[in-house]
């Protein structure tokens, strides 16, 4: 009998091209997905050195990080008007599609792979962007590069890749009613800190993961890497299949039903053994609030920031409390916020937008708050649309944007302003992400919705 | 990439945990298409305040560390966000060398790429040199072919690990791409493999 597997070891073994004593394994990458901010400069390196990209047909490009989301055309900084129009000289140069401004495929690069039913199980995912690891809750290794990888990918459609340990993030028990994937992720990396997972790759399992929909899933494996670890995964099960079934760029009938049973295929066996496993039981996870400047600095709503007194880094506290205008043992639900953003790779799929909408209908966002909606792409924004939601969020004092990043990172005009304190379903709170000094808190859509309403945080569970 | 065999130069002590590409280089700065002229803007918001003036208290604006080459820093160096801009900025401002008791991955990857070192120590004595950079200067010869680092005038020298083909690489300045294609009929017998 063979030697049981995790799906990590399966998908890694499939895609070795190539070994030799002293270096790392040769991978092959089966979808290279890339975008305006992190590929020009290797574009650029192909040029240099006259060579050929090797699989345009299994590369995809978006503009996704610095466009506009209002005014859709406009994009004034000419140093950023100049990084898109060479995205666009670059993929019609090299022949790479491009979901470009007035795509109707166009989105957050994370958001629109599993749409377009791009990312599949069992495949290599590359992006030059951190988040790559998204693509993981469908069973696929997917990692985040950067640019000189990019540039290799190009030429070789390979990487060189030490193999990485592997992690069992069992998850077991029920999440509670109002406590969603968001709070589950927060809640481990609070537990375990931001680099619990530096060189692993994650593998989540138990219960609550397997009760978790795609696009909850999506959530949890896009902040594996603020876990510190490169990719995180899970096993792809019937949910993966029916998800994408009839999607886009998935084979139709029966070459389908051969497709998914290779995929369900790859699932871990029994008694595959992990380089470690942690545990955590759902049923303990309250809603989450970051308090700090990385995602590991999270509380439950019910918790408050920690006590000098009890920290092991007390200089870290300090800095981390000062630079967000916070006292130690302050309540959560004592922060009063002025800024809301709901979108991201992380929050911004259709069900978000759902359940932000469900808790701001027929109330009104706080007069102190300004609050935005950033749809993860055009067809989510225009499947919101077919739902009315997009007239909730108005009504309740929400803008109602165009797909992007937005004011995740702050590339183009969505920032938020210095001092001002934002509960935002991104992912990174990081001092001057948002905005130069700008205060981030990582929060659920439902959260979000509620701080906006209320101007401070309350707990949706009662609310 | 430049090869890169010995190095001696001025430590700089960052003595700060989990420090993040974003604080490294900044998104407003990431519009641009070029590798180059990133060094201007590292750590900008730390080193300047919001009208552009250098903000004194911070320790690469301090006089003393002003041709440091070699950064100290904590553990979990280079998290976040997989820019490379960050290698980029902190190469072009200067510094060849990163000791610290860990890096992130992506970091720690994309500077190999650039012949930036991140060289892992540990963390006892990243804390003494980070105190002694502080508290007086602090220079270090990092020799990659003994893998090696010297502490000139405390006659210290440790010794690090470090992935051979990496340190080869760095040593080298081989130009990856090509390496790989040396092997591009297994690429392509790979290929035609899963057609």
């Amino acid at each position: 009998m063979t030697k049981p597997k995790t799906i990590i070891e399966k998908v890694w073994d499939k895609h070795v091209v190539h070994t030799e004593e002293g270096r790392p394994d040769l991978i092959y990458i089966d979808l290279h997905l890339i975008h305006e901010v992190t590929s020009p400069q290797a574009f650029e390196g192909l040029r240099l050195k006259n060579r050929e990209l090797r699989r345009p047909d299994l590369t995809y490009a978006t503009m996704d990080h610095n466009v506009p989301t209002r005014n859709r055309g406009e994009i004034k900084d000419p140093i950023a008007r100049l990084q898109v129009e060479t995205l666009e000289k670059n993929c019609e140069e090299y022949g790479v599609e491009l979901a470009d401004i007035n795509h109707p495929d166009q989105g957050i690069v994370h958001v629109i792979g599993p749409e377009l039913g791009l990312t599949q199980p069992g495949k290599t995912i590359v992006c030059g962007d951190s988040h790559t690891s998204t693509h993981g809750a469908f069973g696929a290794l997917a990692f985040g590069i950067g640019t000189s990888e990019v540039e290799h990918v190009f030429a070789t459609q390979t990487l060189w890749q030490e193999k990485p340990k592997t992690l069992n993030v069992k998850v077991e028990g029920d999440l509670g009613t109002g406590v969603t994937a968001k709070d589950l992720i927060l809640a481990i990396i609070s537990k375990y800190t931001v680099n619990m997972g530096t060189g692993y790759i994650i593998e989540f399992t138990g219960q609550a993961i397997k009760d978790l929909t795609m696009e909850e899933r999506m959530t949890v494996c896009n902040m594996s890497i603020e876990a510190g670890a490169r990719a995180g995964l899970i096993s792809p099960d019937e949910k993966t299949v029916e998800y994408l079934r009839g999607r886009k760029n998935v084979p139709k009938g029966e070459e389908f039903e051969k497709l998914a049973k290779e995929w369900l295929a790859l699932k871990t066996d029994e008694d595959a053994v992990y380089d470690k496993t942690l545990t955590i039981n759902a049923a303990e996870i309250e809603p989450q609030v970051t308090w700090g400047t990385n995602p590991g600095m999270g509380a439950p709503v019910s918790g408050a920031t920690p006590a000098f007194s009890e920290t092991e880094d007390k200089a870290a506290l300090e800095r981390a409390l000062d630079y967000m205008g916070l006292e130690e043992k302050q309540p959560i639900k004592s922060i009063e916020i002025d800024h809301v953003f709901i979108g991201s790779c992380t929050n911004s799929r259709l069900s978000d937008l759902e359940k932000a909408a469900k808790i701001i209908e027929g109330k009104k966002v706080s007069d102190k708050v300004t609050a935005i909606v950033v749809p993860g792409s055009f067809s989510v924004k225009i499947l919101a649309e077919e739902k009315g939601l997009d007239k909730v969020f108005k009504e309740a004092g929400f803008e109602w944007r165009e797909a992007g990043c937005s004011m995740c990172l702050g590339m183009n005009e969505d920032i938020v302003p210095p001092g001002g304190r934002c509960a935002s379903t991104s992912n990174r709170n990081f001092e001057g992400r948002q905005g130069n000094g700008a205060r981030t808190h990582l929060v659920s859509p439902e959260m979000a919705a509620a701080a906006a309403v209320e101007g401070r945080f309350v707990d949706v569970r009662t609310y | 990439m430049e090869a890169l065999r010995k190095h001696t130069g001025l430590a700089v002590p960052l003595n700060m945990s989990n420090v993040d590409t974003d604080q490294i280089i900044p998104k407003q700065f990431l519009t641009r298409i070029e590798r180059t002229g990133f060094g201007q803007f590292l750590f900008y918001n730390w080193r300047f305040d919001e009208n552009g003036n250098k903000r004194p208290d911070f320790i690469l604006n301090k006089p003393k560390y002003e041709n440091a080459s070699v950064l100290i820093a904590g553990e979990n160096f280079g998290s976040g966000s997989s820019r490379e801009h960050a290698p980029w900025s902190l190469l072009d401002y200067g510094f060849k060398i990163i000791i610290a008791p860990n890096f992130a991955d992506i970091f720690y990857n994309n500077s190999f790429k650039n012949g930036l070192v991140p060289i892992e120590i540990d963390k006892d004595q990243v804390n003494d040199w980070l105190k002694q950079a502080e508290e007086g200067i602090l220079n270090l010869t990092v020799d990659l072919e003994e893998k090696t680092i010297t502490d000139v005038e405390r006659d210290l020298k440790i010794s690090f690990e470090m992935p051979e083909y990496r340190r080869q690489n760095i040593m080298n300045g081989w130009d990856e791409i090509a390496l790989t294609l040396k092997v591009e009929d297994k690429i392509s017998a790979y290929e035609n493999s899963v057609l």
